[in-house]
């Protein structure tokens, strides 16, 4: 039965690839219909009821556009640059679990089968290297184009993103000690109930890892690497048709990813209030189990959708920081507050079972 | 030095404090003014389907006027031509013929009249000139974008008012007067 095990996860596979993808089209139009909103507009409204199918008229566009590249820019590189960032962006969705297991012994799997790509025991190890990975695709792209602007930009890119990696990584390191595992299921499953939500217990931690994940993901107001006013478009100046597409496409995946990691870590990811009262009501056996997951899975995407909300509200709402502001508030901010972060938890988990003796009468 | 009106706010080069610093009470009180705005009322006009009420004083789009029973007013004096700041109006004027009586009102009229609409300000200035009350400007038309050079030059073909609109209920303008003139209700109203 291995044969229907493996046709079940490259099932499960296929569809999140096919909602990362779904998800990310759907945000840039999402991203415009809320900027509107905030300024009092309505947004996108032509194409198609509502203006839905505006994200394929948009991809139409870039797909019949010329596809320009510069005399004197480095060919290969030019062109590996965005698809470098479009490889990175999506292999990192592989490892969130996105919801708990699937019983489907009706099709003679024995197992259990996880709604998650890839249940590694490094995830987070997993997502961070990958990451980093997508800092090259814009470092190479920028390089390759051969234009000031583009340099600059990809400069910024990379100073700016190895920079926040630092005190994002940090600021996991706090979770990782308590939970005592590197695997994001693992993490998830720690918090099954609403009080031991990560963002609870670790608020300090939450903040920084989600100002972290804005510089990570160069938006606003982290988006200096793109800054139209000072650097034309940044790292992707000299892009055009598709390629500036997949720039695009791979920020987008990025926010997806992130808001992803975010409600994982911090907000329980796949878990919500009255889970277990609900679990007591939905029949026994294989169709309540599978319920309550595909419940948990609707929910994960809730959280996401919130999250990638949030990223645009947080765009439309605070200017963009200047470069040294950037760099005053990673060093000399995030990651020293990170640092203390450890410092605390890591006390209060080694104190951890003497409060725990020390106030036993209360129970 | 005083003020001259109590509106203007003293600034300070005071240090942030450490609240300050924080900047986070201040992003989210700006989340709460952009999320308060996500669900305010939509100022946006879809515009081909759904139009502003114009204001009756608009200079819009020029047309030749006709009297009661048909006959052009024009009876090509220039002084439209001789009034207009950015010379946009020409004309050619010519004798009324026995018979034509039922088409223009006196003996001389406009056998050629154009407007260079590349030209013309749309200031109502030839409005003002017109003794004959003439010309006007249409507060409810604007003058079509240009495709090509020829189309500019609007001759007594695209200009002269339609016979059907003389037999027809009153258009928004028709005989207004400069003394007529008045903000429209609409914009009294305080609607826009």
């Amino acid at each position: 039965m291995e044969l229907y095990f493996f046709l079940a996860k490259a099932v499960i596979i296929l569809v999140i690839f096919g909602i990362t993808l779904l998800i990310a089209t759907y945000s840039t139009y999402a991203e415009r219909k809320v900027a509107a909103f905030i300024q009092d507009r309505i947004g996108p409204n032509r194409a198609g009821p509502w203006g839905l199918l505006q994200p394929i008229a948009d991809a139409g566009k870039m797909f019949f556009k010329e596809d320009f590249i510069p005399a004197n820019a480095s060919k290969w590189l030019f062109i590996a640059g965005p698809s470098l960032a479009m490889v990175t962006a999506c292999l990192t969705s592989c490892v969130v679990p996105f919801g708990s297991t699937l019983d489907l012994r009706f099709l003679g799997i024995e197992n259990l089968v996880p709604v998650q790509g890839i249940d590694v025991n490094i995830g987070i190890l997993y997502v961070f290297g990958l990451v980093s990975l997508g800092v090259y695709g814009v470092m190479i792209g920028g390089w390759a184009s051969n234009n000031k602007f583009s340099l600059l930009g990809a400069i910024r890119a990379a100073s700016q993103n190895i920079s926040y990696e630092l005190a994002m990584s940090l600021s996991i390191i706090a979770i990782i000690m308590m939970t005592g595992s590197l695997s994001i299921n693992q993490i998830v499953e720690d918090q099954d109930a609403f009080w031991k939500w990560n963002v609870f217990r670790q608020p300090v931690g939450f903040i920084i890892f989600i100002v972290c994940a804005f510089a990570e993901c160069n938006r606003t107001p982290f988006d200096l690497p793109e800054c139209e006013t000072e650097l034309i478009g940044g790292y992707h100046t000299e892009y055009s048709s598709m390629k500036l597409g997949f720039y695009l496409f791979a920020e987008y995946i990025n926010m997806f990813v992130s808001s992803a990691v975010i409600s994982a870590l911090y907000f329980g990811g796949y878990h919500f209030p009255g889970e277990s009262l609900l679990a007591g009501m939905l029949p026994d056996g294989a169709l309540g189990h599978n319920l309550l997951t595909m419940l948990g899975v609707g929910v994960f995407f809730g959280k996401i959708l919130f999250f990638i909300f949030f990223f645009m509200w947080v765009r439309w709402t605070i200017a963009r920081f200047r470069y040294d502001q950037l760099m005053n508030l990673g060093w000399k901010s995030l990651i020293p507050l990170s640092i203390l972060n450890i410092l605390v938890t890591g006390a209060v988990v080694l104190a951890w079972p003497k409060i725990e003796s020390a106030f036993a009468f209360l129970n | 030095m005083e003020a001259l009106t109590n509106r203007s706010k003293r600034v300070s080069n005071k240090k942030l404090s450490l609240g300050e610093k924080l900047y986070l009470p201040a992003v989210v009180g700006g989340l709460g003014i952009t999320i308060r705005h996500f669900f305010k009322k939509k100022v946006t006009i879809q515009y081909p389907e759904e139009q502003r009420p114009m204001s009756s004083v608009y200079r819009g789009l020029h047309v030749l006027k006709r009297d009661e029973q048909g006959r052009e007013r024009c009876t090509a004096c220039g002084l439209c031509a001789v009034a207009c700041p950015a010379e946009a109006i020409s004309m050619t004027a010519s004798e009324r013929k026995k018979g034509e009586e039922h088409l223009y009102r006196e003996e001389k009229y406009a056998a050629v009249y154009e407007i260079n609409m590349l030209r013309c300000i749309f200031c109502g200035l030839c409005e003002e000139a017109c003794p004959k009350q003439a010309i006007y400007l249409q507060s409810d038309k604007l003058a079509p974008s240009f495709f090509s050079r020829t189309d500019v030059i609007y001759g007594k073909d695209r200009l002269v008012q339609s016979m059907e609109t003389i037999t027809s209920a009153k258009s928004v303008k028709s005989g207004l007067t400069t003394s007529d003139r008045y903000v429209d209700k609409v914009w009294k109203n305080g609607k826009y």
